[in-house]
Parts: C-alpha cells; sequence; structure tokens
C-alpha cells in the first residue's frame, strides 16, 4: 500500500515537474525586439477601459468576430443598453444599428482595407493566443515615425507593418534610440520622445495595460469561470480518491503480501 | 429462486452473460503483484470513452467546411454550453491518451510482455497504436488552423517522396491539389466514423487475446504454472473485485491530473494546443515553423535527420515498423527486466532517452546541432533492435522465480 500510494503520489509530481523543465514552445514573435512581461489584469473596471479603448480606436479596422457584445456586457458588468448606447457603432446590412447579440464585427470592406493597408486587418478576437500578452503590450509601446513607411509609422516588434500608429494622438511621436553593443550589432535602447501626446507616458502604459487585457479576455473568456469550477472539481476528486483508496485497502486485506 | 436470479437465468439461457461476466472480469484471474506500470491499460480504455463521448458532442456543434470549421470551433468555445469544457477535455484527451499509451508500451517492454505466448496481443496493441495516430492525425487537421492545416500538408506531402506513385497518392489523400475543404470533409468522415470504429474493434480484440493468454506480471512468471487445490493460480486473485477497486484509484489520480490540465492549463503551454493554431488556416501564409503536437515528434525528428527525404520518410516508417517485430527480434526467453543483463538494461535505457530527446528536437527549429544530435539518437533508437538481437541470443540471466515477488 506504500509503494502503491508512493507511486501515485509520484505522477503529478513528475508532471509538474516535466512541464517546469520543458521551454516554453515558441510563439511566433517575428522582429527580434525584447517583449516587456506583462500580465493581464481581469477586473471589471480595467476590462470596460479596455473595451473602451478596443471599440474607439480598433473595430473600426479590426473585428472581433467570435464574440459577441451581449456575452461582453455581461463579463464586463455592464448593462446591455449601456452597451448599446455606448460601445456599439456598426450598422448591420440594413443599416440599422448593430444589435446586442450580434459579433463583434465592423464595417469595412475588405475590398476597402486591402486597397488602404495592402491586407485586411486581422480578426482580434484570438490575437492573444497566437500572439501571446507580452508580444501585444510591447508591439503597442514600439510604434515610432518612420516618414519611408507609406503611413509614416513604423515598429520595432514587427517591422514594415501595415498598421498605422493609431493611438499617436494619445502617445504622441516616438523615435527608437540605438545603441552599440561593441560588437558591431546596434540594439534598440529605448525611445525618444519627439512630440507630446494628449496622454503622459504612465496614462498611456495604463491605457495599453487596460486594452491588452481586454484582447487577453477576448482570447479567453471562460478563464475565470474555468478556474473557479475547476478548484470545484479538484476538491471534489481529492475527496474521492480518500473514499477510493480505504476501499482498495479494505478489498486487499484478505490478499497475503508474501 | 429469487427474481434477479430467475431474470439471469433466463438470459444466461439466451445469451451468456453470466458466462462472459466471469470470463473476463469476475473469475479472470490476474497476478497478484501488478505494479505502478499496471494502470495505464484500463486507463487506455478511460480515455478512448471520454474521446468517444466528447466527440460525440463536438460533433453536434462542428461544421466541416473549409469556410465554416475554424468558426464553428470558436463558436463551441464561446456560444455552446459547457462547449469549451468538452473541447478542451477532447484536446487534453488527445494528448493524454498518448502518454498512456506511451506508458503502457514501455511496460510491455520492460516486463518482456510481448513475450511468447502473448505476440499477436503485442501486434494487436500495436495496430492500435497505428490507428491512434492515423486518428490523432486527422482530428488536428478538423479546428483548421494554421497548424492544423500546415501539419496535413507537411505531412501528406511525405508520401510524394514514394518514387513512381508518390504524386498519385498525395492527390489521392487530399483529393485536391492542395490541403482543402475536400481533405478537412474526408479527415471529418474518416475521424469520426472510420477511425473509432476500427479502434474499438481492435481494442475488442486486444482485450479477448488477453484473457486468453492471460496477464503477464513484473516478475514475468507464468501464475498458471502454480495452482492451488482448487485449480486457481495460488498468485492469482479475480479481477473483480480487486483490480476493479484498484483501477478506480488509478482513475481518480489520472482524472485528477487530467482535469487539472483541462481547467487550468488547457494550452499546457502550447505543447497540447500550439500557439498557432489560433490563426485560421490560410493557404497563402506558411508559417515560420511547422512542428506535428508532441506526440509525432520522435518520429518527426527521424524524418528530419536523414539527410534524403525518401531516406528520411523510409527511416520514419521504419521506427514505427520496427516495433511490430519486437517480438521476433528479443530472442531471450526471459520475460522481465529484473531477471535480465546489465547490458540489455543498458540498451533499454538508451533507448529510451534516445526516444524522449528526439521527441524534443522534433519540436524545435532546425539547427546544424539539432541535427547532429538527432542523427545520434536516430542511430541508437535503431541500434536498440540491432544490439537487442544480438544480445538476446545468448544473454546471462538470472533465474526467474515460480512465485511472483513485490
Amino acid at each position: 500500500m506504500k509503494k502503491l500510494i508512493h507511486s501515485i503520489s509520484a505522477v503529478p509530481l513528475l508532471a509538474a515537474t516535466l512541464l517546469a523543465v520543458l521551454p516554453q514552445t515558441g510563439i511566433t514573435a517575428g522582429g527580434g525586439a525584447e517583449l516587456e512581461h506583462f500580465t493581464p489584469v481581469r477586473t471589471d473596471r480595467a476590462l470596460q477601459r479596455g473595451a473602451r479603448t478596443f471599440v474607439n480606436y480598433c473595430q473600426g479596422c479590426h473585428t472581433a468576430e467570435y464574440q459577441r457584445y451581449s456575452r461582453l456586457a455581461a463579463d464586463i458588468g455592464i448593462s446591455e443598453i449601456d452597451m448599446s448606447a455606448n460601445m456599439i457603432f456598426t450598422t448591420d446590412t440594413e443599416g440599422k444599428p448593430t444589435k446586442v447579440g450580434s459579433l463583434m464585427t465592423n464595417n469595412m470592406s475588405s475590398d476597402y482595407a486591402k486597397k488602404a493597408f495592402g491586407v485586411v486587418p486581422p480578426n482580434l478576437a484570438l490575437v492573444s493566443r497566437s500572439r501571446g500578452v507580452d508580444w501585444l503590450y510591447t508591439y503597442m509601446k514600439s510604434f515610432y515615425l518612420d516618414e519611408s513607411r507609406p503611413l509614416g509609422a513604423n515598429n520595432t516588434v514587427y517591422p514594415n507593418v501595415g498598421m498605422p500608429h493609431v493611438l499617436a494622438d494619445l502617445q504622441g511621436w516616438h523615435k527608437p534610440v540605438y545603441e552599440d553593443d561593441g560588437a558591431g550589432h546596434s540594439v534598440l535602447k529605448g525611445f525618444q520622445q519627439v512630440t507630446a501626446g494628449t496622454l503622459s507616458p504612465d496614462e498611456y502604459d495604463s491605457t495599453i495595460s487596460d486594452l491588452v487585457s481586454f484582447l487577453d479576455y477576448l482570447g479567453d473568456p471562460n478563464r475565470e469561470a474555468r478556474h473557479s469550477l475547476g478548484i470545484k472539481v479538484m476538491l471534489f476528486l481529492l475527496l474521492f480518491l480518500v473514499l477510493a483508496i480505504l476501499l482498495k485497502k479494505e478489498y486487499w486485506k484478505d490478499i497475503p503480501h508474501n | 429462486m429469487s427474481k434477479v436470479s430467475d431474470t439471469m437465468a433466463w438470459i444466461d439461457e439466451r445469451i451468456p452473460l453470466t458466462a462472459t461476466w466471469n470470463k473476463h472480469v469476475g473469475q479472470y484471474y490476474a497476478p497478484k503483484n501488478f505494479n505502478f506500470w499496471y494502470y495505464f491499460g484500463s486507463l487506455a480504455l478511460l480515455v478512448l470513452v471520454i474521446q468517444i463521448v466528447t466527440g460525440i458532442f463536438l460533433t453536434m456543434n462542428y461544421k466541416p467546411d473549409g469556410d465554416l470549421a475554424f468558426k464553428s470551433v470558436e463558436y463551441i468555445m464561446r456560444d455552446v454550453n459547457w462547449g469549451w469544457l468538452i473541447r478542451y477535455m477532447h484536446s487534453t484527451g488527445a494528448s493524454m491518451f498518448f502518454v498512456v499509451v506511451y506508458l503502457h508500451m514501455m511496460r510491455a517492454i520492460m516486463y518482456g510482455s510481448y513475450k511468447k505466448p502473448r505476440e499477436l496481443l503485442w501486434i494487436f496493441g500495436m495496430l492500435i497504436y497505428l490507428v491512434l495516430m492515423a486518428e490523432a492525425f486527422m482530428g488536428y487537421l478538423l479546428p483548421w488552423g494554421q497548424m492544423s492545416y500546415w501539419g496535413a500538408q507537411v505531412i501528406i506531402s511525405l508520401f510524394g517522396a514514394i518514387p513512381f506513385v508518390g504524386d498519385a497518392i498525395t492527390l489521392w489523400l487530399r483529393g485536391d491539389y492542395v490541403v482543402s475543404d475536400a481533405t478537412l470533409n474526408r479527415f471529418f468522415a474518416l475521424h469520426v466514423i472510420a477511425m473509432p470504429l476500427v479502434l474499438v474493434g481492435l481494442v475488442f480484440v486486444h482485450i479477448i487475446a488477453l484473457h486468453e493468454v492471460g496477464s503477464n506480471n513484473p516478475d514475468g512468471n507464468d501464475i498458471k504454472k502454480v495452482k492451488g487445490a482448487d485449480g486457481k493460480p495460488l498468485d492469482g486473485i479475480p479481477f473483480h473485485p480487486y483490480y476493479t477497486v484498484k483501477d478506480l484509484v488509478g482513475v481518480v489520480v489520472f482524472l485528477i491530473i487530467f482535469f487539472a490540465i483541462v481547467f487550468f492549463a488547457p494550452e499546457m503551454g502550447g505543447y497540447f494546443l500550439e500557439h498557432a493554431n489560433y490563426i485560421p488556416a490560410d493557404p497563402l501564409k506558411t508559417p515560420e515553423h511547422i512542428a506535428p503536437v508532441w506526440y509525432f515528434t520522435p518520429f518527426y525528428a527521424i524524418l528530419r535527420a536523414m539527410p534524403d527525404k525518401l531516406l528520411g520518410v523510409m527511416a520514419m516508417f521504419a521506427a514505427i515498423a520496427v516495433l511490430f517485430f519486437l517480438p521476433w527480434i528479443d530472442r531471450n526467453p526471459v520475460r522481465s527486466i529484473r531477471y535480465r543483463s546489465a547490458a540489455y538494461k543498458f540498451i533499454l535505457a538508451a533507448f529510451v532517452i534516445a526516444f524522449i530527446v528526439l521527441g524534443y528536437y522534433g519540436m524545435q527549429p532546425v539547427t546544424p546541432m539539432g541535427t547532429i544530435i538527432s542523427r545520434l539518437c536516430a542511430f541508437i533508437y535503431f541500434g536498440f533492435f540491432v544490439a537487442l538481437f544480438v544480445i538476446s541470443k545468448n544473454e546471462k540471466t538470472k533465474p526467474v522465480p515460480e512465485r511472483v515477488t513485490y
């Protein structure tokens, strides 16, 4: 029995060690700039602010199809009426305001998008899962002034990206500062403010933090429900394990252990 | 007679219910010294049931259509009640299936469970493994993400390396010149009907074969040789209730691990659900790095280790095919590792390490160092079988006890 318990307890331990030892699989980063670590927040307030930035600045070009407004309203603690009145700016095919039960699409046709940007801006509903939040957070803070680009902006995380610096009004304009690393390579040291935006650097960081937290929510809206159910399931299974072990012991009492 | 035994008698006159129960459960005598390694057979059966049940519910909402597949998976994840739970159970189940099957196979190798008279049992097991790989590969295409699409593209194109008929075969497999809607539809049909049917059939035969010859045990001796006055093996105990209650403990431990993944780490850091698979399939955009899911990577590493495509494909298939011949490659009648030579233990350890290292390099982008290490490990992988054939002929073994030890 001791042996049994011993070998059983080894399993989760083994799994945990394995997971800790294995390297994290690569999220396609592209570019090669160092990513800042970001931990998303899941408070209603942060998500509401992130949603506001998203519908006002991002959703003109990007969609968040797969996600419904009504679900968003319920998850970030605002009413469907407030959602319809303040956060839905699009119309349906008949020209009426988009209904709250609809998916978060936009009104930009793909033909127009291709003419304007060369590509259709991607659906952002799952971008936090394919890119990761660290990438998104750093990317949103790495736009800089570059006259050589058609839309006047470039990005150190995603060089020659088709996207303009949509939040330039808020952040102002930046220029990258490079430094020689002694081996003949110039490495990005940081950014230098060229013109001021309407937000201070701290305020801009907090706007991006809320926005990326919102994107993280979009990618995985069930996470909180999953975790809270998970804890209950674990507690049930642990209790079940105790009973199962006692049952096994009871039956195996009569087996001689030579 | 009571109502219950009346009913049982009525049934038994018509179908052998009691006899079947006794043959396979109630009076099936299993060695009493099963250890940790003996949980994985019943666990594999459990995972099969989980996959079938969750698969049925997924099929109710999934759309096998190039334009709708990706969306329908997100619909399941967001709009279907408990859809996320069902889908994560299915995706976690796929990986856990391979975890338990690899451990189950490791057990069979360590304790020589493939040796006479269990050769067919082993071969049916290998067929299950083969069908399971096909099932997993086809299932992985269905979410229609970038990794689904390009993974399938790469694997199917491997058949193109076959001389003369290669291109015709790839065309026949895909039903198109590239992976497309036609491919998705046929993979869906094969994944939800054909492969599961074959799988369940093979599992049935696997169990029948097992119960015909009886279970091996960690000592590798034959418990049927030492019988008591009642004609029952002295070291055997009825499967029910002893192993049903013991396996129940294994099941609960397994479920704790399984649901810990489902609820707290369903992507498993990108190993169970790859990050790039959250981008819809795009035939015009090849991802920078295409890697199969972890359970295929040892064979993928063998493929890439070879300098030539045809050679690589042959090596990859040979790596699986050679396992079928294990009962005849290993010529030593002593089954269990406990009574075998140090040389055997050494080559087996090298084989396991090489397999794991290959699995690691199969996930990584190609590097010159990675290729050298993969080649070395592929050499060890195949070398194991050659060495085993040689060593096992005149191996110095320890005496195998009559009765089981622990």
